[in-house]
């Protein structure tokens, strides 16, 4: 804010002059931009080099002497290590699990959503309730619906069943926080797919109509393709936001029960600030990234161009 | 009408978690157990007093709400004249830079973490450091350096461009004709035209700021400077679990992000999708 307030009289003066579009005012273009821009550079961009370039040395933050340098060596050890592959494993089974489930079930309520008739309204603003409150609070509502006289033990209880350890047990923790995330990402998804849904004209329904298509048939040909960009964009969101799951994590399991619910992100949070190996854990931090590009980027591709 | 009772049920499935977390903040601990009844037989305001003052709620939710607001005014005045700019005062490279800077919003969190508490912790001048950054402690636990990665949240510049994009350019033209500078036609007749634009970048960085996690997990360290998420997180980590208590700050903490929702939901739900492609 501070630069923000800096850079007024500097352009006021600058428009002393009289400006007819002209050079001056493109020159305040970039004035008006500077204080984001500054901003973004040093505060995003730059940690990104930064963080490359620590994740080729050895840095303790506790140690008195700085970052020493070990080439790829941090690469190279977690390229062995049995720990960062099982937390590459959790993480891509986790998206693996929450993406397809919320992305069917957030299509299937925008269709229902989709139509207007009194209340819908209601509906759709109760369905994104979720989205826009804090993972760590919903996660600990989840935590006590999982614990052991919680609301799924008490149901099973009601009908007859012997209670679980949802958390605890390894086949079972990861699959819980799955469910929690299906349920909070469900309606950010909804909203946007029927956005998609939305903005597909109804012109094309009718001419399907004419041609006798049915509902099912005007599914496939208009509605799929006509949401194939949102489809992909909410693809493309839900890997990268899944993908670096965190606070559920942190709230339910701490990543147990034995490293089965241990995402990668969590394994860079320990690594980083438990064991202090901020060399390692940036190499972590690179190699999530790239796994995220590249399956983001071959989600785009393949959702975006079947037709 | 089959439809309206799918989206019925689906509505009263997906809210059941908030009625019980509501539920339980008012259920006496002694009665917690092995009741999933809604209505609370004896309620009690007690489960408040206990988040309050156990987790040190009060002062909690006064740090995020600094930290909060200060974020939301840095947005609002630096994503927004950006995102004019881009629309309206284009420049040479505009739009390369206008691409680089959103797409940062795609960055992992956990890329940037360590780079930026190793920047806040070396801030010149701050927490006993000298000019080089060397000597003291910097932003480190501090509200400063709570702040530091919220200030201008790149999704913001975007949602600002799209806006001023479909804007008029020659409602500025007699203004200009009078010799207004180009900060004058912004900050008089476009900034108070984008009133929408401002409650929805309000709005995200609101829930942003407020509900993010990891950051002042690892940049804070003492209670003094915690924000409301992590003190809930590190009351849940004190001891046995008192989930009365744990769910009356739940309740306090989601209190107000769910007001201002039922007062600007159209905002909230356009902050979403206006970043989104357009189908």
């Amino acid at each position: 804010m501070a630069t923000l307030t800096e850079a007024r009289p500097r352009d006021a003066r600058a428009h002393r002059a009289p400006a007819r579009g002209g050079r001056s005012r493109r020159w305040v273009g970039v004035l008006f931009v500077l204080p984001a821009a500054l901003y973004l550079i040093i505060f995003q961009l730059v940690p990104v080099l930064y963080g490359l370039a620590l994740s080729f040395t050895r840095y303790s933050p506790l140690s008195r002497s700085g970052p020493q340098p070990v080439g790829t060596d941090n690469y190279a050890r977690l390229l062995a290590d049995p720990e960062f592959g099982q937390a590459l494993m959790v993480t891509g089974k986790y998206v693996l699990i929450v993406l397809p489930i919320t992305v069917a079930i957030a299509l299937g309520l925008a269709l229902l959503a989709k139509q207007s008739f009194r209340g819908v309204g209601l509906f759709r603003s109760a369905l994104y309730v979720p989205h826009i409150v804090s993972l760590t609070a919903v996660s600990m509502v989840w935590l006590w619906m999982y614990s052991q006289h919680g609301l799924f033990n008490e149901i099973l209880a009601l009908l007859g069943r012997p209670g679980q350890s949802w958390l605890l047990e390894e086949g079972s923790a990861l699959n819980a926080a799955s469910a929690m995330r299906i349920w909070k990402a469900l309606g950010a998804n909804m909203v946007l797919l029927l956005a998609g849904l939305q903005s597909i004209p109804s012109v094309l329904y009718e001419a399907a109509r004419v041609d006798g298509a049915g509902r099912r048939a005007a599914f496939r040909h208009v509605t799929l393709p006509g949401l194939r960009p949102m489809l992909t964009y909410v693809i493309a969101m839900d890997i990268v936001f899944l993908a670096q799951g965190f606070a559920e994590i942190f709230v339910l399991t701490r990543g147990g029960p034995l490293g089965s619910t241990t995402t990668v992100n969590y394994l860079i949070y320990t690594e980083a600030f438990q064991y202090n190996r901020f060399g390692s854990a940036s190499a972590m931090a690179f190699v999530l990234f790239a796994v995220i590009i590249a399956f983001a980027f071959l989600a785009v591709r393949g959702v975006g161009r079947r037709s | 009408m089959r439809s309206k009772a799918a989206l019925a049920t689906a509505s009263v499935l997906v809210l059941m978690p908030f009625l019980w977390m509501i539920s339980l903040a008012f259920t006496p601990e002694r009665d917690a157990f092995g009741s999933i009844g809604l209505i609370p037989a004896h309620p009690t305001l007690t489960n408040f007093t206990t988040a309050v003052t156990d987790a040190r709620l009060g002062a909690a939710m006064l740090n995020s709400a600094l930290v909060t607001a200060v974020a939301m005014v840095t947005n609002c005045l630096g994503a927004v004249a950006a995102g004019y700019a881009f629309a309206l005062l284009p420049f040479k490279g505009a739009t390369a830079l206008f691409y680089t800077l959103v797409s940062t919003a795609a960055i992992p969190v956990s890329v940037t973490l360590i780079p930026l508490f190793l920047m806040a912790k070396s801030m010149p001048l701050a927490g006993g450091n000298d000019l080089t950054g060397v000597g003291g402690t910097g932003l480190l636990d501090t509200l400063g350096g709570v702040v530091l990665p919220y200030l201008v949240l790149p999704m913001n510049i975007f949602l600002a461009r799209q806006y001023f994009s479909t804007a008029d350019p020659h409602l500025a033209e007699a203004a200009r004709m009078d010799g207004a500078g180009e900060w004058r036609v912004f900050w008089r007749i476009y900034f108070p035209l984008a009133r929408p634009l401002v409650a929805v970048i309000a709005i995200f960085s609101f829930t942003a700021v407020w509900d993010d996690f990891l950051w002042p997990l690892v940049v804070t360290s003492s209670q003094e400077t915690q924000t409301v998420q992590l003190a809930l997180a590190r009351f849940l980590s004190t001891g046995n679990v008192q989930y009365g208590p744990l769910m009356a700050g739940a309740v306090l903490v989601t209190l107000p992000v769910i007001a201002v929702f039922l007062f600007n939901q159209r905002a909230f739900i356009s902050g979403l999708t206006d970043g989104s492609v357009k189908g």
